[in-house]
């Protein structure tokens, strides 16, 4: 460790911002902020608000997850669009009637687990952060046996719809990768939530969360390994939620140990 | 009790109190997501004609909620203080309304008449006034709590120092608060949102918080939100927890959503009390709130919003909160559309919260699928202040990096200090001027040698 009183003030603030993406050692223009700060805050806005709106690939995830060995099928909420979705969480939380007949349709057989990957608010989200981290996911979970189900990519979807597609599917399981909310610095942050037993009218406190998944959050193979041991243990004691604490320890050689629950809900 | 009222040549029917108070509701996206709201504007107006003529007692006499099925209905009628209500136990809501911007109503005789306001009287009240008339009653109305020091005395407002980083980095999270004081922010407390549910985590938190607030002698107190039971149980492991945190909601079926109810929170305060951590006084709960959680968990028994927010306030009554903040833009479009309805509902949370008798702070705050922006907040943070809001929160750069929002910043605290001439909590302000970080004025000194630099450059080395 270097001499504290070696480090000029600028290098101070330089130094403390590497420790954190907060927004801090901003300086003052009196009370407020300075120009160049409050241009780069406006532009972080317009950009978050550019994630909220951005076009959901459905094809391309599933090509991605046929490419990890998974059979998905892609499946519709019953919002219509983006517009109807923002204002009516209640159409994101269920399936469309072709969707909800053709899950019904596939007469799926029992399995442990059914991933569900959804836009929910950042399209963005689902396109850079879902596949990288399913295929760290789905090694752990070939490790640990856990028999999965057919995959389903949810447009317009809301965490629990992933309630309605698990218990179609038969799955004692459900995990749904989703797009969280876009913050200013983190218009991508994917989130995981793991409900047992799953079926409609299943509450919040009834899942455990994984959230803030991505490159400069929690990287993908901590947060699969968080992810995995949840999922065994719910498999395990045949719950989620508060009665679920994550105790998993951090991962051998990774990153300090994260997972939340009920923080910042997509929806 | 069914009501008619005539505007014109229309006459207009409401099957019940909870149609009326629905009705009467000034616009919002969440009631009319509930499919409770008013048809039209003029049924909006109408239903508030008929609850003016409604008696506060007509209130009290008819549940929302039936008193058998929600543990909130319960609460509220079992603890309604009938001295403290007779002096308007007479009035109309309108009749109410009017009392409470007359010169009558004095900080003193609001004061005696917390415990008897229920929240639906509140609630009540408050779809009848202004904005103005939200602003001018709050800003008599005076709570003060304390653990260790003194918030909402007159002439200050406090703000709670929000260092939340995406993977609870401890060094991160050092960064920001040092970032926070060194701007004069964390008198309300120092209170952390972590990404992390872990128990270990949590704890390293929390000794984290604490060592930072022993080894710079500051007198405010620290919290990480977690959910209750794992402070509880953090607090059986030995760990140094000032104050217990919990979201609660308006009705038994949301809490239970929330995995809590009045029992789990009255033995996590017995807890926190046992732990004696307060220097000035003993109000060891920080609960926090928000318009549309009640719908949200499909728990709101067709209430409005505005109505479950104020029972949320009987809630936290009950345990005698160091703190309590409705978050108000933070759930989002489907509850509050635009800035107009989040300021309307930010100030009308914290007028409820006041008459109600509780240190109401707001999380000015807004979220990227909201049609909101930092003009709004500005402005509901410029109308918070002069109702004296008890307190608000401080986010570096008003970017919450882990909660993914914007809230108010250490900035916007100085900007409100500076146009209103608002002070500190005493104690925390007093420190500030010993540790060489604002002046007698209260004004941030520059390049000053403050021992946190050292802490801070201990940290960045």
């Amino acid at each position: 460790m270097s001499e504290p009183s070696d480090i000029q003030p600028g290098d101070l603030v330089a130094a403390l911002r590497r420790l954190t993406p907060a927004r801090i050692g901003l300086g003052r223009s009196g009370a407020g902020l300075a120009t160049a700060e409050v241009l780069r805050f406006s532009l972080a806005h317009a950009q978050a608000r550019d994630a909220v709106h951005a076009c959901f690939d459905a094809e391309a995830i599933a090509r991605g997850l046929r490419e990890l060995g998974l059979d998905p099928l892609i499946a519709d909420s019953a919002a219509p669009s983006r517009d109807v979705y923002l204002r009516r969480p209640d159409l994101g939380r269920r399936l469309a009637a072709e969707s909800r007949e053709a899950l019904s349709r596939l007469a799926a057989p029992a399995s442990d687990l059914v991933l569900v990957l959804a836009d929910g608010l950042s399209a963005r989200a689902v396109h850079d952060h879902a596949l990288p981290f399913a295929e760290a996911l789905l090694s752990k979970l070939a490790e640990a046996g856990v028999a999965l189900g057919r995959a389903v990519v949810a447009r317009e979807a809301r965490v629990a719809l992933g309630d309605e597609v698990g218990a179609l599917l038969k799955a004692r399981s459900v995990a749904v990768l989703i797009g969280e909310r876009p913050g200013l610095s983190s218009p991508d942050s994917l989130g995981l939530y793991l409900t047992f037993d799953p079926r409609p009218g299943r509450t919040d406190a009834e899942r455990n969360c994984i959230s803030n998944i991505r490159t400069e959050g929690l990287p993908y193979r901590a947060a699969a390994h968080k992810a995995a041991w949840l999922i065994r243990e719910a498999l395990r004691r045949g719950l989620t939620g508060v009665e679920l604490k994550d105790e998993s320890g951090p991962a051998l050689g990774g990153a300090p140990a994260q997972a939340a629950l009920g923080a910042g809900e997509p929806g | 009790m069914p009501t008619r009222i005539m505007t014109g040549a229309r006459t207009w029917a409401f099957r019940d109190l909870k149609e009326l108070l629905a009705k009467a509701t000034p616009p919002r996206s969440g009631d009319r997501l509930a499919g409770i709201a008013a048809e039209s504007a003029e049924e909006s107006v109408a239903a508030r004609m008929a609850l003016a003529d409604t008696p506060l007692k007509q209130i009290l006499a008819e549940p929302l909620i039936p008193y058998e099925e929600d543990e909130v209905t319960r609460l509220i009628l079992d603890t309604h203080d009938d001295a403290a209500f007779a002096p308007v136990s007479s009035l109309t809501v309108g009749g109410f309304r009017d009392w409470l911007l007359s010169d009558e109503a004095t900080p003193e005789a609001l004061a005696r008449l917390a415990k008897g306001i229920t929240p639906e009287i509140a609630a009540a009240v408050s779809k009848l006034m202004r904005n103005q008339d939200l602003i001018l009653v709050a800003k008599k109305c005076r709570v003060v709590t304390a653990l260790r020091n003194t918030i909402g005395l007159p002439g200050t407002m406090a703000v709670r120092l929000q260092p939340n980083h995406p993977t609870d980095d401890p060094k991160g999270v050092a960064a920001s608060v040092l970032d926070g004081l060194l701007l004069g922010a964390g008198d309300a407390c120092i209170g952390i949102n972590p990404a992390s549910d872990n128990v270990a985590v949590i704890g390293d938190l929390l000794k984290l918080l604490d060592e930072l607030i022993g080894r710079f002698g500051i007198p405010t107190q620290s919290c990480v939100l977690t959910h209750v039971t794992t402070t509880t149980e953090l607090i059986r492991r030995g760990a140094p927890v000032d104050l217990v945190f919990q979201s609660v909601a308006g009705t038994e079926a949301a809490n239970a959503s929330f995995g809590v109810n009045l029992a789990m929170l009255a033995e996590a305060r017995e807890a926190a009390l046992s732990l004696n951590r307060g220097t000035v006084g003993r109000n060891v709960m920080y609960f926090e709130t928000g318009q549309g959680s009640a719908l949200s968990a499909d728990a709101h028994h067709g209430v409005d919003q505005q109505t479950c927010e104020a029972r949320a306030y009987a809630v936290a009554r009950a345990f005698d909160p160091l703190l309590v903040n409705t978050v108000v833009g933070f759930i989002g479009p489907e509850y509050l559309y635009d800035g107009k309805e989040i300021i309307r509902a930010g100030l009308e949370d914290h007028f409820c919260g006041k008459l109600m008798g509780l240190p109401l702070g707001v999380d000015v705050c807004y979220t990227n699928h909201a049609e909101a922006d930092q003009d709004d907040m500005d402005t509901l943070l410029t109308l918070l202040a002069a109702a004296g809001v008890t307190y608000v929160m401080g986010v570096p750069g008003g970017d919450d990096v882990m909660l993914n929002y914007q809230s108010t910043s250490f900035h916007d605290a100085l900007y409100v200090r500076e146009v209103f001439g608002l002070k500190r909590a005493p104690e925390f302000e007093a420190w500030l001027r010993r540790m060489g970080i604002a002046g007698e004025d209260g004004r941030i000194l520059e390049g000053s040698a403050t021992p946190l630099l050292a802490g801070a450059r201990e940290l960045a080395a």
